[in-house]
């Protein structure tokens, strides 16, 4: 008999209230007397302030007050320290906010913010790296001392000593845009003050215990002193992993009006003043032996940061990881560089460099596989990584299953000529891979792409752990209370099913409580892909903990060996009499008698690995690594360049599937990222300004849009996973670019080193093509 | 800002609101009738999150004004279930797996239910494309065609 949880399709409890409208999310938090708040952002991207006037706004009819930078407490926050709620003196970019109204309702604030007036004086602005570091280039923080926040620099083996052994040098450079998360519920806060001058804040934080420290830091009140709800939380991706300055000023929004406040973004202002990914500029070197064997990468990236430093100045971290570990390279250099500019602020987003790094480093493999005239899978799995090695980075890489996922993808590489009419799918002509066929101008390829990502949490902070607490109760109903977040990814599930499968009862006798600074333990975020790893791990001990409460009073009950008990159907049985007791009867016998004893296990999970070396970024980031490979088939059009994709096959191993619908729900959410990274998404920044702020010019892929998409789960059952789970949250999307870049290469014969890779730019990279269309071989 | 008196049955309900004339049927729902299942994605009718039904048609209603509905019949997604359980789309998308972060799921189920109204058997491709007006974020919509699909096949 088994009643395990674990490997089951498991809807997530909380659909049915997201299906029927119940669940409440933060633009659904209404309190006794709430206010409405809003921001006055700059006019310009660089400026000085020389007056606001804020007498007209503040005696509107219905307005309770106006805040500026008078109204800042005196410290700086942020990863950088150098942002504040409100800016005085100087503005830094469009998004700086300049002041704010508290107002009876939205649209009063939002009238009251047209009668503040700002006097500014223009300051030179910069608007890329290159402007920003040239002579003489003006300050976007004085007190910095230069426009270059910092640098990651990274090497092993000896790059020169790499490319003497090269039969094939390949080089290319790159160009990667400004994407947004774009998560349907737009940013939103709800802050309140008691009388003892504590804060609560409703937020859709995925830090709610660093946002804690944060606030305190940015508000000069003690940590202790505010508690963070989270809510429903309507997407995340990474936005929320910050403070931003709309936190602060939220709080200080509803002291000083005395009431409750509500912040709320628009779409609008959700793309212009939400952070953003950072687009970078990256030139890269790469060799190959005559085998096929890897030499050495040489990697130089830029980064245009913004005017503000978030945790997204981190990202370089992981596009390191990929340039030194992704395959098997015995040579490696690296450099990235963070630069302030007068563009919005960038911060954290799915993936967290990787997408980046995955589509420089993937188009490159390609370049060496075609050089080398090898197969591409082939070539792939020959310098994959391998299960109980050590990367020379430091990355001690256990459960392995890289060469499984290429071999999974490439097989259906294989079965190519495979009808994609059917389905609703992008139109296809139905034409011969030849491009023969009544369209000639339409040409197909297939493209490989691979990807390495940590599976078992991220230490980026001193502490990557997680607490649980797991009690049960006298009905036999169990809660789980940890400290990670449900941010839409099914955590709550995944979590219940592993306490759920250790205490032998039904998921849905599991509540999860998750939401609450106050009620649950310390959890360092959501984000690495660690929930399940990480948080699983936690509820796992605490649960183990709880179960062997509970045996050790049924074992009196049963006069059973505790050793011989298991728990199972909601009963704790003793397999060698079979007689049984329920958890009901179990935690009633241990209360209700004199000296009684609550159940209640506790777990903290801090996996056993380090930050890396501060000088040599060397060492083991993470408990576990994910991989997967990803295989895109592509038509082009060559007439208008568009780029249709027809099919993503993703092979992923995320050692072991606790849920596996909630897996392919990553992966496949994941690959719609990946194909608008790859080729629709793109915020157009020109002089500090977000020229498509809206839906309808930001062009996410529709439910038309999408290609099938062929989810395999390759499972290696990880040594030190929950189950042998590994982390999966951020795969699907990484590898995706690349897959369908070296795609369109296969298809039409050239490399797109810009993305988004729209038609103009396809179009563009066809006209550049000086061999004749009637002789290129790769029709 | 004017308002005038406007009567709107909401899910069965009658209701008569002196509604300021800018209010869209959105803000009314949220704000006045505390129906917050329908949700605010965009404000401008590109992302679908608020679709409800008026008069049997789905519409966004964030680009609706109110006052211009007198008299319409509007449901939200809290006034289609079924016995008071969800009904059989909702029940797809759940146990599909079709609802990540859950904020677009409204809006689809009411988009969905408007599909399966008028076409009781859509085609993979027709429901794609009828879909194609509700964004998601979280789910590469895969789970959401499929639960959509499924309903189709369950309905007599």
């Amino acid at each position: 008999m088994t009643t395990t949880a674990i490997g089951q399709r498991i809807p997530k409890l909380d659909a049915p209230d997201k299906a029927t409208g119940r669940a409440t999310y933060g633009h659904d938090v209404r309190l006794p007397g709430m206010m409405h708040g809003a921001i006055l952002y700059s006019r310009h991207p660089h400026a000085r302030v020389a007056q606001i006037d804020t007498s007209r706004a503040a005696q509107l009819r219905g307005v309770t007050c106006v805040l500026t930078a008078a109204d800042n407490p005196s410290t700086k926050f942020g990863y950088g320290k150098d942002n504040t709620p409100f800016k005085s003196e100087n503005v830094r970019s469009l998004r700086d906010e300049i002041a704010g109204v508290v107002a009876i309702d939205a649209d009063t604030a939002e009238e009251a913010l047209r009668l503040i007036k700002v006097e500014y004086e223009e300051l030179t602005a910069i608007f890329s790296p290159e402007q920003a570091l040239a002579e003489g280039a003006p300050l976007i923080h004085p007190e910095h001392g230069s426009n270059h926040f910092n640098s990651y620099n990274y090497s092993h083996g000896d790059i020169v000593a790499g490319e003497a052994e090269s039969e094939v040098v390949v080089e290319a450079s790159f160009d990667l845009p400004y994407v947004t998360h774009a998560c349907m519920e737009t940013s939103v806060i709800v802050a309140q003050f008691d009388h003892h001058d504590k804060l609560t804040m409703w937020s859709t934080t995925q830090i709610p215990f660093l946002l804690q420290r944060d606030l305190s830091e940015a508000l000069g009140i003690p940590g202790s002193h505010i508690r963070i709800i989270q809510t429903a939380i309507g997407g995340a991706f990474g936005r929320e992993l910050d403070i931003y300055p709309y936190h602060p000023i939220a709080a200080l929004m509803a002291r000083k009006a005395g009431k409750p406040v509500r912040l709320a973004f628009s779409r609008h202002e959700e793309f212009i003043a939400g952070p953003v990914r950072q687009p970078c500029s990256v030139s890269v070197r790469a060799g190959a032996r005559a085998d096929g064997q890897l030499t050495f990468r040489d990697v130089r990236a830029q980064l245009d940061i913004g005017a503000y430093v978030s945790w997204g100045v981190v990202t370089p971290l992981v596009m390191m990881e990929t340039s030194a570990s992704l395959y098997s390279v015995p040579h490696v250099r690296f450099r990235a560089d963070n630069i302030y500019t007068n563009n919005p602020v960038t911060g954290a987003m799915r993936g967290y460099g990787n997408p980046q790094s995955t589509f420089f480093i993937e188009t490159v493999m390609d370049q060496l596989a075609e050089q080398l005239d090898m197969d591409q899978a082939d070539f792939r799995a020959r310098n994959a990584n391998q299960p109980n090695t050590e990367t020379p980075q430091g990355l001690i890489i256990t459960s392995c299953g890289l060469r499984e996922c290429i071999e999974a993808v490439a097989v259906r590489a294989d079965s190519f000529a495979l009808s994609v009419n059917e389905g609703g799918y992008p139109a296809s002509a139905g034409v011969p891979h030849d491009g023969g066929g009544s369209r000639p101008e339409l040409k197909r390829g297939i493209g490989f792409a691979c990807t390495l990502n940590v599976g078992g949490g991220a230490r980026i902070y001193r502490s990557d752990g997680c607490g649980a607490t797991v009690k049960v109760d006298d009905f036999g109903h169990v809660s789980l209370i940890t400290g990670s977040t449900e941010i839409g990814q099914g955590s709550e599930t995944v979590l219940a099913q592993i306490v759920a499968t250790v205490l032998g009862v039904d998921v849905n006798d599991v509540r999860v409580l998750n939401s609450d600074t106050d009620v649950k333990p310390w959890d360092v975020g959501v984000h690495a892909s660690r929930t399940t790893f990480i948080a699983g791990n936690a509820a796992h001990i605490a649960a183990m903990q709880a179960r062997s409460q509970l045996f050790d009073t049924a074992a009196g009950m049963l006069e059973a060996a505790p050793e011989a008990l298991e728990a199972l159907g909601g009963e704790i049985i003793d397999t060698e009499s079979g007689k049984t007791v329920s958890l009901a009867k179990v935690v009633r016998a241990r209360h209700f008698r004199e000296g009684g004893e609550v159940v209640l296990g506790e777990g903290w999970y801090d996996p056993p690995t380090k930050l890396v070396d501060k000088d040599t970024y060397k060492g083991n980031i993470s408990a576990a690594y994910g991989f997967g490979a990803q295989m895109a088939e592509v038509e082009v059009d060559t007439e208008t360049g568009k780029v249709n994709v027809l099919r993503l096959a993703c092979a992923n191993d995320v050692g072991l599937a606790i849920n596996p619908m909630a897996v392919e729900g990553q992966i496949e959410g994941g690959a719609q990222m990946g194909l608008g990274y790859a080729l629709t998404e793109e915020l157009l920044v020109e002089e500090g300004r977000v020229l498509n702020p809206d839906f309808l010019d930001y062009r996410l892929f529709t439910s038309a849009d999408m290609p099938r998409i062929e989810t395999i789960i390759v499972e290696t059952d990880d040594p030190q996973g929950p189950f042998g789970a590994k982390g999966v949250g951020e795969m699907g999307g990484t590898p995706t670019a690349a897959a369908i870049a070296n795609a369109i290469y296969d298809a039409v014969g050239v490399r797109l080193t810009e993305l988004p890779m729209t038609p103009e730019r396809v179009l563009a990279a066809l006209d550049k093509r000086t061999i004749p269309d009637d002789n290129f071989p790769y029709q | 800002m004017a308002k005038i008196l406007v009567s709107l049955s909401v899910n069965g309900d009658p209701h008569e609101l002196y509604l300021d004339t800018r209010r869209t049927l959105l803000d009314v729902l949220r704000d006045e009738l505390g129906l917050l299942g329908t949700h605010r994605g965009c404000d401008a009718g590109d992302c679908g999150a608020c679709t409800v039904h008026v008069d049997g048609l789905p519409m966004t209603s964030c680009l609706l004004l109110a006052a211009d509905y007198h008299g319409a019949q509007i449901t939200t997604v809290e006034g289609v279930l079924d016995d008071g359980k969800p009904n059989s789309l909702q029940q797809a998308l759940v146990e599909k797996g079709g609802i990540q972060c859950g904020f677009c799921t409204p809006g689809f189920v009411m988009n969905g239910l408007a599909l399966l109204s008028e076409k009781p058997r859509p085609t993979e491709a027709e429901t794609r494309a009828w879909l194609s007006g509700n964004l998601c974020r979280c789910t590469g919509y895969v789970k959401i065609v499929d639960a959509v699909m499924t309903a189709a096949r369950q309905s007599p």
